[in-house]
């Protein structure tokens, strides 16, 4: 078996932080002794992720996703535990490693404000020290993948931010890291932008075989590129595994959609009517009673149509992050 | 090796870019920059003129000679690395930084050296036209014209790595403002920039000759106006091949706790 791409093991970062209250009295103690309080971003998490697979990381804000992702690329120190990436300790931040992987921030840019993206692919090709001949071909490709081309002569400034994004990561690229490591890629963006930014990370793990670890806010990005999805909040893990697992063991309800033409008649009896417009009634009912719900409302009224559905995965964590919670 | 030269231009050429994109803010920089040893020049000029034509050693045409070298030393050395990296960590652009496998101060040498270039075919030129206007009179022996070129470029190094090693401060606090501030007046006093140093009280001249400030400035301009004899020159190069340890070994020591420092508390 090959050894997995990332490790991590009761993987801990605690960061120390001063605190002081409001007022005056308090902001002059302050000055003398400030009080440290320990905030644990990632408590004890472990898991790993082999070669070629692409992983969601999910957690609402503060959860310590992008701590982990962090850590994971160099940029921060972990107070306890395992954290390797190919074999590297990643905080040692050897050249090798670092050649090897990249990390995307949607919230910051690499790329220099006010001059074209090209300039700053440039500078990435002799920094990662790129063949010119695999650093043309790659900029072809990623230009053809992306739709770069009118945007790479423009200074950067003067692009809008989504085509910001399509040029922070194909610059993130450029040296076709094994490990991708994605914060909120799609942050920010319209949907169409969004379903391009998808469509592309798949293509890219596709075509060079990499590994990549995604956050995002949105459930869109993680339902569409990965199966296996790895959920923390506080700091720990609660749930690593398939998607589809994940939604069955936290869906208690299914939703009915019933069309009978108005909205005159009372489904009460059948299940929770959650609303009904033009018609259609939607019904929260019991999964279990899913079956004998659908029958009974077939048998008993002129039902049109009828559409059995799993509630939206956005619901589905929300209990998820709400049992975490307590 | 190859790949560092590589860097080196292509770094060059991105400033290149970013300055013709900076067009006004240059010239406003470079306006500031011959401003200031000029208000000295004049102020010194008047008090000279009005205290029977020289004060100390210096007449009237020394303290031309002085600023207008001044200028151009000063613009040699100069960097803004101390604001830069304020910047960097604040706005998290300082991450980007260490992701990449190469050392970050490679690109800030570059980029330093790329724009001089750019600019200080510009400063001699004016450095030139003000010699004229003030009849500025500098008779250099050759020698000190031959060493003027390492002395400057010494000054040069010593300054970037001292200025770059200060600059880390921004790890420890967010608030870096009041040690550059600090700097900036001990180099105003120290390197020659206020007044020539021969006309400072001796205990100042002495801490400026024991510290790195006379180093940085004020010595490649007494060599260029002829007032260090050989064994004077040997001796401040000596200085300044000392303090270019000294600020590779300090800089080495602060980047590492820096970085120990950043990734434990993260930005």
């Amino acid at each position: 078996m090959t050894p997995p791409v990332v490790h991590i093991r009761d993987l801990r970062k605690v960061y120390v932080v001063s605190q002081q209250q409001a007022g005056a009295r308090a902001a002059l103690q302050g000055l003398i002794h400030r009080r440290k309080v320990e905030v644990p971003a990632v408590d004890g998490i472990s898991f790993d992720v082999a070669a070629g697979e692409i992983v969601g990381f999910l957690g609402p804000n503060g959860a310590g996703k992008t701590t982990t992702l962090k850590i994971l690329s160099g940029l921060l120190h972990p107070t306890s535990g395992e954290a390797t990436v190919l074999g590297y300790a990643p905080w040692k931040r050897e050249r090798s490693f670092l050649r090897q992987m990249t990390l995307v921030m949607g919230q910051r840019n690499q790329l220099i404000w006010d001059i074209p993206a090209i300039n700053s692919f440039e500078l990435n090709r002799v920094i990662y020290r790129i063949p010119v001949e695999d650093y043309r071909r790659t900029v072809a490709e990623l230009t053809d993948l992306l739709d770069l081309g009118p945007l790479l002569h423009k200074p950067v400034r003067n692009l809008s931010l989504g085509e910001r994004m399509k040029c922070e990561i194909a610059a993130a690229l450029l040296h076709r890291p094994k490990v991708v490591f994605l914060d909120e890629p799609t942050i920010g963006l319209d949907v169409t932008m969004q379903r391009r930014i998808r469509s592309f990370i798949a293509d890219y793990k596709r075509r060079f075989e990499a590994t990549i670890l995604l956050t995002s806010h949105y459930m869109t990005d993680v339902e569409t590129l990965s199966r296996r999805v790895v959920v923390i909040h506080h700091g720990r893990l609660l749930f690593d595994g398939d998607l589809s697992i994940l939604v069955r063991k936290f869906t208690s309800h299914k939703t009915i959609v019933v069309q009978l033409g108005d909205c005159q008649a009372d489904l009460s009896s059948y299940g929770d009517v959650v609303s009904c417009e033009d018609g259609r009634t939607t019904l929260r009912v019991p999964k279990a009673e899913t079956a004998h719900v659908t029958e009974r409302l077939l048998a008993d009224l002129p039902v049109i149509d009828l559409l059995v559905e799993d509630p939206p995965i956005e619901e589905v964590i929300e209990r998820v992050f709400a049992q975490g919670a307590q | 090796m190859k790949a560092m030269v590589e860097l080196y231009i292509q770094q060059f050429k991105t400033t290149l870019t970013m300055m013709f994109q900076y067009r006004a803010s240059l010239l406003i920089w470079m306006i500031g920059q011959v401003l200031e040893p000029l208000v000295y020049l004049i102020v010194w000029s008047v008090v000279s003129a009005s205290s029977g034509g020289s004060v100390g050693s210096y007449t009237t045409a020394d303290f031309a000679a002085y600023y207008i070298i001044l200028m151009v030393v000063n613009q040699v050395t100069y960097t803004w690395i101390m604001y830069e990296f304020e910047y960097r960590i604040r706005e998290g652009g300082f991450s980007f930084a260490l992701l990449k496998p190469v050392h970050p101060i490679h690109s800030d040498i570059a980029d330093n050296v790329s724009s001089k270039v750019i600019t200080l075919p510009v400063m001699i030129l004016i450095a030139a036209g003000l010699g004229v206007v003030f009849h500025a009179s500098i008779s250099p022996a050759p020698w000190a014209v031959a060493m003027f070129i390492p002395v400057l470029l010494l000054a040069f190094l010593v300054r970037f790595l001292l200025e770059w090693t200060l600059a880390q401060a921004a790890f420890w606090t967010t608030r870096v403002g009041a040690i550059n501030q600090l700097y900036f007046v001990l180099m105003l006093f120290l390197a020659g920039q206020i007044a020539p140093l021969t006309l400072l009280p001796s205990p100042l001249q002495a801490a400026a000759a024991v510290l790195p400030f006379r180093w940085l400035i004020s010595f490649p301009v007494e060599l260029l106006l002829g007032r260090l004899s050989p064994g004077e020159t040997l001796v401040g190069l000596g200085a300044q091949v000392a303090w270019l340890v000294v600020s590779i070994v300090l800089m080495r020591i602060v980047w590492r706790a820096g970085l120990r420092t950043y990734t434990a508390v993260g930005a």
